[in-house]
């Protein structure tokens, strides 16, 4: 079954001409996603790598019914982006856009969840259940169908420790990247309770990094209602206080959001946490027997 | 983005809210002038980027103009906290009644502004937080109504203010509010508002910082950056669009992706090394930016060996392993390379890389007990 995405996805792509927006589409293809519209304004009647391209995302949802969207649209664009697909009634969208104001992300998220839609990221990868469909930017060939659930904050490393678990055998359900920034649409928690009602998800990965306090309060949700294993990874033990470490998001501020308090905050909820991205798989495979 | 006391408190009184005007001098002789046209006694101010500039000796009271330049001459070029002071600010000195906090921030976990107060005033606010988090009160303005009167009320209220104090107080919450908004900020505080001995409210110390994501829509705010306060390496990384944090290990790192680079770094730490820098090449890893990364790490004397970790994904392997081939002819590389490259066509990317006679490593943890063993000198070349 998986979550949020799988074989029932039917993909629109918003800024499908831009030059992300094409690339990935392309690559989404190949995966096997079933994209069934584009959306440019301006560009409606066009298509491409045959997928037809609309003025609206209106005009696409009457025209395909797509249930999710992915963003490729640049950040001062995003939010009107975000905007137009969930007032569609698109119920799942993916925002992998970076550098959207603050501030504006503050607006977004409260619309966003005044419409019961569900918001992945910005600042994001993207989501991908292997074997069935890829909606982001990750390289799907890393992945592999298995039991591990897998949420974070971050792109490059998840493929990390995807490309571990994958070298290890053991394969994933759904990994969700929710986003560097510091307003993000789904929590972790958000993820977790999904990963926990899923059949076929067995144990989870939890990859956090330096920033906010949402790892601790994950640890808190995992130890009140979680009952599959959890592994977790913290990136930036090393980093300094008041430096942004790329990711909007990932900065200790006001004495708040450091690793080793993240780390301790999972220890304490019984989620052992990984010194290396490599470590997890082998921590995964003592959890799963 | 951080920008100095004196232009945060530019930024305040633009919005209306009576800020302790001074002047900005950069010489002990302006700072006479300046006293002397204010009025004695003063308060001299050193304007850097970092906090603790009271305990560090930054702020000095001057009774008459030849103190204050006395006591700019001390500040000026002083270093706090690895911030070089290179302004002053010189203002009137005020006879406090009681010292206040007020501040906005982003409530992350709650995803909404708050406007934060407190009694506590002057102090390091953090610590208020940690030791007596009964302090501090809070309002938490909606995302799209934003904070209404009666919320800034309850501010003043909650503070235990003598009711003619309050609605003084619930202007400026909202015109800090007003300002945080406008200027696209990530922190707007004022610690401390004064109550003055006679009765009005002051902001005797003007902070904000600015979101960095919202900057392409300030083209103003490019103004108020001060190169003078900024790592030159970090200006340099900025122009080319990298992410990069400078720190004061020996192995410099370039990674692509934020998280990856971080996990680098602590990678690097678990093995006994340190990492020199944080930097993240972006998305591609193009050969100019491996190119650039590559320079600005080298460009850091400390910087002892490299390490070069890309995780290749889309991208194809054999085309990064022709960008840093590419890179490296273009910068001349006095210390040893530690290259882990991981991806699509990842052989012969790697065959390209050993046929120049580099060390290409399969996974992070190896590269980055190479690197360290190379930094600890243990390998001539790694």
């Amino acid at each position: 079954m998986s979550v949020l995405v799988g074989l029932e996805t039917r993909l629109l792509v918003q800024g499908i001409t831009g030059r992300e927006g094409s690339f990935h589409t392309a690559q989404m293809l190949e995966y096997g996603t079933k994209v069934v519209a584009g959306v440019t304004p301006g560009a409606g009647g066009r298509d491409v790598h045959g997928v037809p391209v609309f003025n609206t995302v209106a005009a696409a949802v009457e025209a395909t019914s797509p249930n999710a969207s992915i963003i490729y649209v640049p950040a001062p664009y995003a939010p009107d982006a975000i905007y137009e697909a969930v007032d569609a009634g698109i119920p799942l969208v993916v925002c992998i856009t970076e550098g959207i104001p603050t501030l504006e992300m503050v607006k977004v998220y409260e619309h966003v969840r005044s419409r019961g839609c569900r918001l992945i990221g910005p600042n994001c990868p993207g989501l991908i259940t292997p074997g069935q469909a890829k909606v982001g930017i990750m390289p799907g060939y890393i992945h592999h169908p298995g039991p591990v659930g897998i949420v974070s904050r971050s792109g490059t490393l998840t493929y990390e420790v995807v490309w571990a678990l994958t070298r290890a055998g053991i394969g994933q359900s759904t990994a969700v990247g929710i986003g560097g920034d510091p307003i993000i649409g789904t929590s972790f928690i958000d993820v977790l309770e999904m990963f926990q009602a899923d059949p076929e998800t067995k144990a989870i990965v939890l990859i956090g990094e330096i920033g906010g306090t949402d790892e601790e309060a994950a640890a808190a949700y995992i130890k009140e209602h979680v009952t599959k294993p959890v592994v977790g990874f913290i990136a930036g033990r090393t980093a300094p206080p008041g430096k942004r470490m790329g990711h909007a998001g990932a900065i200790i501020s006001g004495g708040q959001g450091t690793a080793a308090e993240k780390i301790a905050a999972l220890e304490a909820a019984g989620v052992p946490v990984a010194e290396r991205p490599a470590q997890v798989a082998e921590l995964i495979r003592n959890v799963l027997g | 983005m951080n920008i100095h006391e004196y232009q945060a408190a530019e930024i305040f009184s633009r919005f209306g809210i009576p800020v302790n005007k001074g002047k900005v001098c950069a010489t002990p002789e302006e700072a006479r002038a300046a006293a002397d046209e204010l009025g004695v006694p003063v308060v001299i101010k050193a304007q850097v980027h970092v906090g603790g500039r009271g305990k560090a000796g930054g702020i000095r009271l001057a009774a008459n103009p030849g103190e204050a330049a006395q006591a700019a001459r001390q500040i000026l070029g002083m270093s706090i906290r690895g911030a070089t002071v290179h302004k002053v600010l010189v203002a009137p000195a005020v006879d406090i009644a009681h010292e206040y906090y007020l501040g906005v921030v982003l409530d992350r976990a709650r995803r909404r502004i708050t406007v934060m107060a407190s009694a506590a005033g002057g102090i390091d606010i953090e610590e208020v937080a940690r030791e007596t988090p009964e302090k501090i009160v809070r309002e938490h303005a909606d995302p799209l109504l934003g904070l209404h009167d009666y919320q800034a009320r309850r501010l003043g209220f909650a503070l235990g203010l003598e009711p003619a104090l309050v609605r003084p107080f619930a202007a400026i919450a909202r015109q800090l509010f007003a300002a945080y908004t406008a200027v696209d900020a990530s922190l707007a505080e004022i610690n401390p508002l004064a109550l003055t001995s006679g009765g009005t409210w002051l902001a005797l110390d003007s902070k904000v910082v600015l979101d960095d994501n919202a900057l392409f829509r300030h083209p103003e705010h490019e103004a108020l950056r001060d190169p003078e306060a900024e790592d030159p390496l970090e200006r340099e990384a900025r122009a080319a669009g990298i992410s990069f944090v400078r720190l004061d290990g020996t192995i410099g790192c370039v990674v692509n992706g934020a998280g990856l680079s971080m996990a680098t770094m602590d990678a690097v730490k678990l093995y006994g090394g340190s990492p020199a820098n944080f930097l993240d090449v972006g998305g591609g890893a193009s050969s100019q930016q491996v190119a650039t990364a590559l320079r600005l790490v080298l460009s850091d004397p400390n910087v002892r060996v490299v390490l070069i970790n890309i995780f290749g994904g889309i991208t194809r392997c054999d085309v990064v392993a022709e960008g840093l081939l590419e890179a490296l002819k273009t910068v001349e590389v006095r210390v040893p390379v530690v290259i882990r490259l991981v991806g699509t066509r990842q052989e012969e990317g790697r065959r390209m890389l050993a046929e120049a006679g580099l060390t290409v490593v399969d996974t992070m943890e190896e590269a980055a007990q190479r690197a360290v063993a190379a930094a600890q000198g243990r390998e001539a070349r790694a």
